[in-house]
């Protein structure tokens, strides 16, 4: 089986404010990290090798720093990682972005099925999956929690997709795009021998040039979408702490509960 | 295509340096300079009080924007009934149709559904368009896109809408991208730019950190996926008419290589956590599984839906389902009360929009604290039992 994983690099919290004095963005000097749900698209696509045979790639589009985060791929036991990067893919917005991972993924080759995650921490649209699935022209299915059915031979997929109330099972044929959801599996750590091998891994690089992008279709020109801006969200305040034994406090909630009409 | 510092107009003080999510910009000889990793967010644009800083931008106009015209909102059905959020859609739809002074339009995709029109028009739809066929009887992306995008090619409409469910997340973002025209997710927030008359998307990132407001000036139609529980519900009005518009396929090949076997309910979610006005969520407080008891009673006394930090969900205290936050729900409920949560940024991501959250928890520095209605400093396992009591006896 030829599986290919995209994943995105993020900073390691979210823990980013504005200062209000001077309306500047503040971020702490945190690491970055691979995306979490892109941990379980990994991990996934690792089991699927482990069962069948064959080779998993990881992609990343980004700046050059996004190779630390193939470098954590590869420790897991990935076989192959693309770095696609280039200043003129930078700014990209959803579209930008599936064009270009399309591209990338085209230039590559056959694939059998491509794993993402459900979404990114710091975009949050969960927008990429089903773009590039649609720059390809494959079926895709996102919300993944359980794979129950792969028959690479027959081009066979069934998956369980998470709905709000429950799960479909859902069939498809191969070669298909999902995005998964935590449930799916428990991400594995980098094994001693795996880290060794990801600090000698040789990173294949792509620029826009070796991808033959259309530049109309990258980076901010290619983007439809555009931020005008950006503001912190306005504080919860006037919040009060009960005071009393645990018995006063609970009538003085349920009265104010009462009187706001909330119960 | 970059973001330009002008020379002559920078005064080298600064401000720029700190904006910079991404440390691109430095300081050499007393002026700004932006370096190779810039991602062109436009942070430092904001900054500049000296107007220095500049976005070079060629955007490929698009010939017949004008004639786009009209709101159009995506009318999901499930098994029969239209999804709440399309209401509050209406609702939203209505206002930025009425400021564009143009037309509000729902859009019915299914089997045998022609008879949820009359609602659509009643909640404030002008027009419904309606594709009935039964090969559309259960959702799949394919079919669906297919059709919604030769809707839209068709009739043009300037805005689209749709709820970010399960569904919506997976349709839409298919749809832009054969469109090849924007989208924004989960938007907060939703106007007309007086001017230009584009609509301004405002939706959270960051985990809800940070806002960001989004146009999309170029490409038609603009689209937007809404939370349900986000913007408020259309007021119905029975005598409100309005034109029904079937639409055949028209040879239309709706073959999809996608089959839905089945649909399987989650029995452990006795209420749906998604759609829920009151949710008690236990987290690592709780100590163990089955302390979820003291939870459910509190919930089920309140009519509410049982909700969990990832903490309880890891430990295997309470199905995935249940997870609240980043990396499960985002839920907005009009009452989330937690119990022994902590208020990770992470759970917070998840329902800090809720519009009263009450918070129990044993240690008073806990950060969940700060988003909180109303803090209860205390025991859970005492308070949250008086809690299930006391409301248990008022009703």
């Amino acid at each position: 089986m030829n599986i290919v994983v995209c994943i995105k690099q993020v900073p390691e919290t979210n823990d980013v404010r504005i200062n209000n004095d001077t309306n500047t963005l503040i971020r702490e000097g945190v690491p970055s990290i691979i995306n979490p749900f892109d941990t379980y698209a990994l991990e996934e696509a690792l089991r699927l090798k482990e069962k069948l045979g064959g080779k998993v790639t990881v992609f990343t589009m980004g700046p050059p720093q996004a190779e630390e985060a193939l470098r954590q791929a590869i420790s897991l036991g990935i076989d192959e990682a693309i770095l696609i990067s280039d200043r003129r893919v930078a700014g990209s917005d959803t579209l930008a972005t599936s064009y270009t991972l399309a591209e990338a993924l085209k230039k590559y080759g056959e694939v059998d099925l491509i794993i993402c995650g459900k979404q990114a921490m710091d975009g949050d649209t969960a927008q990429v999956g089903p773009g590039i699935a649609e720059s390809l022209g494959l079926p895709h299915i996102t919300y993944v929690k359980k794979i129950e059915e792969i028959r690479p031979d027959d081009r066979y997929l069934k998956v369980e997709r998470m709905m709000e109330e429950g799960y479909e099972v859902i069939e498809t044929n191969l070669p298909a795009l999902i995005t998964v959801v935590k449930e799916i599996n428990e991400p594995r750590v980098p094994s001693l021998k795996g880290m060794m091998r990801a600090k000698k891994a040789e990173i294949v690089k792509w620029s826009a040039a070796d991808l033959a992008l259309d530049e109309k279709k990258i980076g901010l020109d290619g983007s439809p979408t555009w931020v005008i801006k950006i503001f912190t969200p306005e504080a919860r305040s006037g919040g009060q702490m009960l005071q009393g034994s645990p018995r006063e406090q609970v009538e003085q909630l349920a009265g104010k509960l009462k009187e706001i009409k909330l119960v | 295509m970059a973001i330009k510092i002008l020379k002559d107009k920078c005064t080298g003080c600064q401000l720029c340096i700190p904006a910079c999510p991404y440390g691109a910009i430095e300081l050499v000889d007393g002026k700004a300079r932006i370096l190779p990793h810039c991602t062109l967010c436009g942070a430092c644009i904001e900054v500049c009080k000296f107007g220095a800083i500049v976005m070079e931008v060629k955007k490929e106009k698009v010939a017949d924007k004008e004639s786009f015209k009209g709101v159009w909102v995506f009318a999901e059905s499930r098994r029969g009934g239209i999804m709440p959020v399309v209401y509050e859609l209406l609702g939203e739809g209505r206002k930025l149709a009425d400021e564009l002074k143009t037309d509000l339009s729902a859009v019915l995709i299914g089997s045998k559904i022609s008879s949820l029109s009359s609602g659509l028009i009643g909640y404030g739809a002008d027009k419904v368009f309606v594709v009935e066929d039964k090969e559309l009887k259960d959702f799949r992306d394919e079919p669906f896109s297919k059709v919604l995008v030769k809707l839209i090619e068709e009739e043009k409409p300037e805005i689209f809408l749709a709820g970010a469910t399960a569904i919506g997340r997976s349709l839409i973002p298919k749809v832009a991208a054969r469109l090849k025209t924007g989208l924004t997710a989960d938007c907060t927030g939703l106007a007309i730019d007086p001017e230009k008359k584009i609509l301004l998307q405002t939706r959270p990132a960051f985990g809800g950190n940070i806002m960001a407001t989004i146009i999309c000036p170029e490409k038609r139609p603009q689209m937007s996926t809404v939370r349900h529980k986000v913007m408020q519900k259309a007021k119905f009005d029975k005598a409100r008419s309005g034109k029904v518009i079937n639409k055949g396929l028209n040879g239309l090949d709706i073959s999809a290589k996608t089959k839905v076997l089945k649909m399987v309910e989650d029995l452990t979610q006795k209420v749906n956590l998604t759609e829920a006005n009151i949710i008690v969520s236990g987290g690592r407080g709780l100590g163990e599984a089955k302390n979820f008891k003291l939870i459910e009673d509190l919930a089920k006394v309140l009519g509410g839906a049982v909700g969990s930090s990832r903490s309880a969900v890891d430990a295997g205290w309470i199905p995935y389902s249940h997870q609240v936050g980043q990396t499960g729900k985002t839920v907005c409920p009009n009452l989330y009360i937690a119990c022994g949560i902590s208020g990770q940024i992470q759970h917070l991501a998840g329902m800090q929009s809720s519009k009263v959250i009450v918070a129990i928890n044993k240690d008073p520095e806990a950060p969940i604290f700060k988003v909180a209605s109303y803090g209860l400093v205390g025991d859970l396992f005492e308070i949250v039992p008086l809690l299930t009591k006391r409301f248990r006896e008022s009703a």
